[in-house]
């Protein structure tokens, strides 16, 4: 069949998936270009035009600026712990293991989970006198620690909820990628007599290079979301501690209704993410494969 | 030296297996606890420390003040369903189209149409929330199942596209040239002999659908109020001051517990090693 006589079933895969997809999505992204540049708020909701009013008023809005690089921090910290520790599980039970495929659906489970509702769980482990976290720290002489109520411990608990849920998802790219890895790399090695530490760094680490990128930018996009453990479990607090920028927004936007305004965070909340993500994704890159090609 | 290295392993395996599975015993074991047993301080086991009762499950069905939670749940599932359903159905067809045929329109390529698809996952919750809930507004659907079912194949199109366009990509292409002499067209093709030898890659990206869709929390909660309440937004709305643990607890569980099946298929696709190519 020609190219020409393709055509038509060419069109026919791809049109219904893309212009769905666009019909959702395009609207309401152009549309909240124009509402950025609206005085749209409770008091007047309409489209009226002011400019790039609302995008000179959030360049002074330090707390929009704080919770942005609060969230890059914890962003980028539970993501790496994340993927060093899913990582380390994915080698535990990768093979001499026993019962190894108990384990691997063990460690599945908290990424199958409720995010919104396990952090209401959390939220009752975290109780300072009824919960089990204290009580059970109590025990070897730790604590009791303000898990929910003092800034840095907020901090603290947001990232071990994170890092529960989703350490599971590192962990499932990961052994993915350790149990498609050919054999006779590591043949080789033990060959040539490498312990296990030099055969890790020398044919492991190096083999899942490529995966380890995807893992950790997929994760990072998922962590640049951040904001529902942080509305169920701290609503940001105490004071702005853990109030990460799509939680403001979400305060500014419909809690508020400073929608224009709202538009205009939630604009330069996304373009700033895409600049950060792409430059990052360049840079594990070149700095993982590059070298090496 | 080898006895010790392998004790270290398996106690790094004890200690992030009982990492896991805390927050589930605790919620098994408050879901049976009455205030009694909560605000004396923490307590584990049952009988010997508190008194068992039910209440907390009786609760999920409306008993004692509790939320019933038939309506989310059934809720939960139609919205769910029906979202992966069409975005495995769609993501398909794309993904199939993308990885076997060249589009070219202007400067855009395959190459960028399958980004177009994938980054849409880059997009925050909070960036659509407020043009979707204009959006839905103005399309009469607020609040309604028909609304939210939409903005997750939103949500569920990008994943599916991502998983199975890597999945075609592994499918020998040879499979549908041969179909195609034999005279079928592309889509007999497609349905007859490729669709067969592509189970395994529907199912992974029809279990991640499911997960994304059935944790949702943020759309359901900012779209729908009253006539259409998902599991997450029921559950969390028991989250306050006064906050009765025993049916949160028991809430919980059991919105949480289908997805363990899905953990089941999961791992033994893992474990097959039939996730390579489905997932990069």
């Amino acid at each position: 069949m020609g190219e020409t006589g393709l055509r038509p079933y060419k069109l026919a895969f791809l049109l219904p998936g893309l212009l769905t997809l666009l019909a959702i999505i395009l609207f309401p992204l152009l549309f909240t270009v124009r509402v950025s540049a609206s005085g749209w708020d409770a008091v007047t909701p309409e489209l009226s035009w002011v400019g790039g009013r609302n995008y000179a008023a959030l360049w002074a809005d330090i707390r929009f600026w704080q919770s942005l690089a609060r969230l890059g921090g914890m962003a980028v910290g539970t993501v790496l712990i994340q993927y060093v520790l899913g990582f380390a599980l994915a080698l535990l039970v990768w093979h001499d293991v026993k019962a190894r495929r108990l384990f691997r659906l063990l460690f599945l489970i908290p990424m199958m989970t409720t995010p919104v509702i396990m952090s209401v769980i959390w939220r009752t482990i975290f109780h300072e006198s009824l919960g089990p976290a204290n009580d059970l720290l109590g025990l070897i002489g730790l604590g009791p620690y303000q898990w929910l109520t003092s800034g840095g411990w907020a901090v603290v608990s947001v990232m071990i909820v994170e890092i529960w849920q989703w350490t599971p998802f590192m962990f499932l790219l990961l052994l993915a990628g350790l149990i498609s890895l050919p054999r006779e790399p590591f043949l080789a090695a033990s060959i040539d007599g490498a312990g296990p530490l030099r055969t890790f760094f020398n044919v492991t680490f190096p083999l899942m290079a490529t995966v380890s990128i995807g893992a950790v930018m997929i994760r990072l996009i998922e962590a640049s979301k951040l904001m529902e453990t942080v509305y169920v479990l701290t609503s940001g607090g105490p004071g702005t501690a853990t109030e990460t920028s799509g939680y403001y927004i979400y305060i500014k936007g419909l809690r508020d209704f400073d929608i224009g305004y709202a538009a205009s965070l939630s604009m330069t909340y996304l373009v700033i993410m895409i600049v950060l993500l792409t430059l990052v994704g360049k840079l594990l890159h070149r700095a993982l494969v590059g070298g090496r090609a | 030296m080898t006895g010790f290295f392998t004790f270290l392993k398996y106690l790094a395996i004890a200690l992030w297996s009982a990492f896991v599975v805390t927050p589930f015993l605790w919620a098994l074991t408050t879901s049976f606890k009455t205030a009694n047993g909560i605000t004396g301080g923490p307590t584990y086991l049952p009988w010997l420390q508190y008194e068992p009762s039910l209440n907390g499950w009786k609760s999920l069905f409306g008993a004692g003040g509790g939320i019933d939670i038939v309506a989310p749940y059934i809720d939960s599932l139609i919205v769910t369903g029906s979202a992966s359903l069409i975005s495995i159905v769609l993501g398909t067809l794309a993904a199939y189209g993308l990885s076997r045929f060249t589009y070219r329109a202007g400067f855009v390529k395959n190459e960028d149409l399958i980004f177009f698809f994938i980054s849409q996952r880059i997009m925050p919750p909070i960036v659509l929330a407020i043009p979707f809930f204009l959006m839905l507004k103005w399309l009469d659907l607020l609040d309604s199942k028909l609304g939210l079912i939409l903005v997750y194949v939103a949500l569920l199109l990008p994943i599916a596209v991502w998983i199975m366009v890597d999945f075609f990509n592994n499918v020998p292409r040879q499979i549908d040239e041969m179909a195609m002499l034999d005279g079928c067209t592309p889509i007999e093709a497609f349905l007859r002999v490729v669709l067969p030898n592509s189970l395994p890659g529907i199912i992974v990206a029809g279990m991640f659908c499911l997960i994304f869709g059935w944790n949702d929390f943020f759309f359901a909660f900012t779209l729908t109020f009253t006539d259409t309440q998902l599991l997450p937004v029921a559950v969390v709305a028991l989250n306050s001051s006064v906050t009765p643990w025993w049916s949160l607890s028991a809430s919980a569980l059991i919105s949480v517990a289908p997805l363990l099946l899905v953990a089941f298929v999961v791992e033994r696709f893992l474990s097959r090693g039939n996730l390579a190519g489905a997932i990069r």
